[in-house]
């Protein structure tokens, strides 16, 4: 019967084009909003590190006072803060980073010279974010500690100084210094860069190499993110007078597997801050937060409120397309009253003609869906002019979207199909029987 | 015409009439709050820059060789020379940032020196004497810089801003009751004093992020060439020759040395191309929306045409008993479009409400403003002249129903 059904349904679609077409194209319509923007949405608020995002933590202090920012710490730590921080190693694991942006000198002396963007960091940094490795690994803590030059770059940037091949030992230059390669990631690129929400980088391009902080601070790089002074700007003359001063610019992270662990380090945090106080530094009673990825990424405002609103209206969107199916539905269905009523007659359970209509309503979906598939690959390619191009190119038609659209639109215009296939069930047969 | 027989009807076909009510509601809803949301991205896109665009372009230039800020200060002045001597370039300045660039400097202004909260915050634009003239943009009040106050800064040093040019937008805030030049302002967190000099014309900040809103036109101007890894070099084409001065520049750039980065892809910027990328959400915004209100509404008159057409076929036998009646093929034609009117009421009338509500939320949760009554009124009318037009065809249909229909049995 089911096979009969659908070829039923099929040849219904035929049979009043125009209604058909008006369905189908409401399906289409609305599945492809809700699709489009929702393979946005799901790219910003997807979470970049599942396995860890509870146990990861950003740490700020406030050094600013209440007088700033309504009372919340600044985003980021000041030199000083992050470095007591790293030192003092109270986490498990704790890293620091601030970004860079280098110039790479080809070893050929014909090719242009170009810049990287990457960060200067620590050695807890690989292991804390599961950045995986193609060639080597990161540097040891004893690198961190030599101030050592050593590199690790990116898949994509050791394919471009080197071919691919595994560089490991080999030297690079940046910024008119020396590094050794000791690692090679492989593509890694989380989306969005929770651990670098401070300089707004959070669907920047993918970072192109790592060295090390205590090497960075030694060669006077400057950072390329953010430096925020507040109000607080006079620090003095020069560039160790900045380094000294209360500007922030270094996003601190440390791992805590546990709850108490947690608690732990927030007093460890509390009791830094009041010794700061104590010594003069701070002239306001601790003020510190630990935030988990999820809280740090809503803080930010990582999801911009341009995606959430464009897939709530294309959500309304869809189900104002979905009413209009069930008032088409309906009127597509009681035209064929009489035809319902000879099946009654000549014995249908109401079950049967149910069936029947909902069956028929699939085929709607299932044509409707497959616009919606057709308009979802169009607008695609048209989501660049909707957001940005580093939110856009997040967005993409994979295997799992095809399905939900198909399956969205199938299961969608049954359930609209439920109330005029029950008025259809209702038809009663003598009625019919008699006006004919 | 007589409503009482058009609302029995309606009790019997309850479910289509609920239906259309609803779908209209909704479209109200969300046309009226996706008009508002265009109208606001389009004010926001639509405001001036206070510069002369359509001439201008940047260039981005990182020193390849991390040189001294001494080498770097010399280059840059060997490059500006170079790059005012094109036949195609008016003007060129040296910058840190500038208007609509999205990323850049901001400190709070003080006009006291021992004000504590900040209150105050505005674009930093390094600049030289030929910024003005570069950007177009006019003083209204004072004199532009001269080059010889024109000096050389460092980033971790205090800034050199003995004389400053501010924005008539800051002039207006700091010194609400009078001129702004020849006053003390501090701009640069401690507590130097600054002289302001010079008031220009609109001038916008660096970016058009929601934080720097309500000091979006705010900007000082100091004199000096900043020496960090990256330079912008503004340039002013010659009318006309845009194109060729966009070429032209990073040939003479690397003409004068190769030790420098100006990127393939996004190095040299027209300002058309730095607008739209500011601009980039607020315009997709409005396209989005735009996009979903014409659906909407033609999807939501393809149902009131498919549910009419439906009731007109249900019905050509009481038409016929009707026309056969007396009444005429207008009565018919009128029977329809009242009753789509009536249906087309209760829908607005919740749509309306619906429209208010979910704007109210999203005030709260998308620091939205509130929706003026204008668009739900325009929303309004919008929906019952598309439910009369779309009724128009099925109705038509109706009224052409011939008498006989009455005696016939089908």
């Amino acid at each position: 019967m089911f096979g009969y059904y659908v070829e039923l349904g099929l040849r219904s679609l035929r049979r009043n084009p125009l209604l058909t077409a008006l369905m189908v194209m409401a399906i289409g319509f609305g599945v492809a909003a809700s699709m489009i923007t929702w393979s946005v949405f799901r790219a910003v608020s997807g979470n970049p590190i599942p396995e860890k995002s509870s146990q990861l933590f950003t740490a700020l202090i406030d050094s600013r006072g209440p007088n700033n920012n309504k009372g919340e710490p600044p985003l980021a730590l000041n030199y000083t803060d992050a470095t007591a921080l790293i030192k003092a190693h109270k986490a498990e694991h704790q890293t620091l980073l601030y970004n860079v942006s280098l110039s790479v000198l080809p070893a050929d002396s014909d090719s242009l010279p170009f810049t990287a963007a990457g960060y200067a960091t620590n050695t807890d940094f690989f292991s804390m974010f599961d950045a995986p490795f193609q060639y080597g690994s990161g540097w040891s803590a004893s690198d961190d500690e030599r101030h050592a030059a050593v590199v690790v770059i990116s898949h994509e940037l050791n394919e471009q100084l080197f071919g691919g091949a595994d560089s490991v030992g080999r030297d690079v230059t940046l910024g008119m210094h020396t590094y050794r390669v000791v690692g090679v990631t492989a593509h890694w690129d989380p989306k969005p860069r929770f651990y670098d929400l401070f300089d707004g980088n959070e669907f920047g391009e993918p970072v192109q190499m790592y060295v090390p902080f205590t090497r960075a601070i030694d060669l006077q790089i400057d950072t390329a993110g953010n430096n925020n002074c507040g109000s607080l700007m006079d620090y003095g003359n020069g560039r160790e007078a900045w380094l000294r001063g209360e500007c922030v610019w270094i996003p601190v992270w440390v791992e805590l597997q546990t709850a108490a662990d947690v608690a732990r380090y927030r007093d460890f945090l509390t009791a830094y801050a009041d010794e700061q106080q104590r010594a003069g530094r701070f002239h306001w009673a601790p003020n510190v937060r630990l935030r988990d990825v999820a809280n740090w990424l809503d803080y930010e405002h990582v999801v911009p409120s341009e995606s959430r609103i464009s897939l709530m209206v294309s959500l309304g969107f869809f189900a104002i397309c979905l009413i209009n199916t069930i008032g088409l539905l309906l009127a597509k269905f009681m035209r064929r009253a009489p035809e319902i009523g000879v099946r009654r007659a000549l014995g249908a359970p109401r079950r049967q003609i149910y069936g029947q209509f909902l069956i028929e309503a699939a085929t709607v979906g299932l044509a409707g869906g497959l616009l919606g598939l057709l308009l979802t690959a169009v607008g695609m390619l048209g989501v660049g002019l909707l957001f940005e191009a580093d939110i856009a190119r997040l967005a993409h038609l994979d295997l799992s979207l095809v399905a939900t659209t198909l399956l969205v639109a199938i299961f969608a215009t049954v359930l609209a199909a439920f109330y005029p296939a029950w008025r259809a069930a209702q038809v009663q047969p003598a009625w019919q029987l008699k006006s004919n | 015409m007589q409503i009482k027989p058009i609302l029995a009807a309606m009790r019997h076909h309850r479910a289509g009439t609920l239906l259309i009510a609803l779908q209209i509601a909704l479209t109200l809803a969300i046309v009226c709050n996706a008009l508002f949301i265009i109208q606001q991205r389009m004010t926001r896109v639509s405001r001036p820059s206070g510069v002369d665009e359509s001439n201008l372009f940047v260039v981005e230039n990182y020193w390849a060789d991390q040189s001294s800020p001494q080498r770097i200060d010399a280059q840059m002045r060997a490059d500006l020379l170079a790059l005012r001597q094109l036949g195609s370039v008016q003007d060129v300045a040296p910058a840190n940032s500038f208007p609509l660039h999205g990323s850049g400097w901001d400190n709070f202004v003080k006009t006291t020196p021992d004000q504590i909260r900040s209150t105050l915050d505005s674009a930093i634009y390094f600049a030289d004497d030929h910024t003005l003239a570069t950007l177009g943009v006019r003083l209204i009040a004072g004199r532009n810089f001269t080059s010889s106050e024109v000096g050389s800064q460092t980033p971790p040093d205090p800034m050199l801003a003995s004389e400053v040019i501010i924005s008539k937008a800051l002039a207006k805030v700091t010194f609400p009751q009078g001129s702004a030049l020849g006053q003390t302002i501090y701009v640069s967190g401690g507590n130097r004093p600054s002289t302001v000099i010079g008031v220009t014309d609109t001038l916008q900040a660096h970016t058009v992020a929601s934080w720097m809103n309500n000091y979006a036109y705010n900007a000082v101007l100091l004199p000096a060439r900043l020496l960090t890894d990256r330079t912008f070099y503004l340039v002013r084409a010659r009318p006309g020759q845009l194109d060729a001065a966009m070429r032209d520049a990073p040939k003479t750039l690397y003409a004068q040395s190769r030790m420098r980065i100006i990127n393939r892809k996004d190095g040299v910027l027209s300002f058309a191309q730095v607008r739209k990328a500011a601009y980039g959400r607020d315009l997709g915004m409005a396209i989005l929306m735009g996009i979903v209100s014409m659906v909407l509404l033609a999807i939501t008159a393809a149902g009131i045409v498919g549910l009419t057409s439906f009731w007109v076929g249900q019905r050509r036998k009481q038409i016929g008993i009707r026309r056969a009646l007396g009444a005429t093929r207008h009565d018919i034609l009128s029977y329809f479009l009242t009753e789509n009117l009536l249906i087309g009421i209760s829908g607005v009338v919740i749509g309306a409400v619906l429209a208010l509500g979910i704007n109210l939320w999203m005030v709260t949760q998308f620091e939205m403003a509130r929706l003026s009554l204008a668009y739900v009124a325009i929303g309004v009318v919008a929906l019952l002249l598309l439910g009369q037009g779309a009724v128009l065809a099925p109705a038509m249909r109706a009224s052409n129903v011939p008498p006989v229909e009455a005696t016939r049995s089908v």
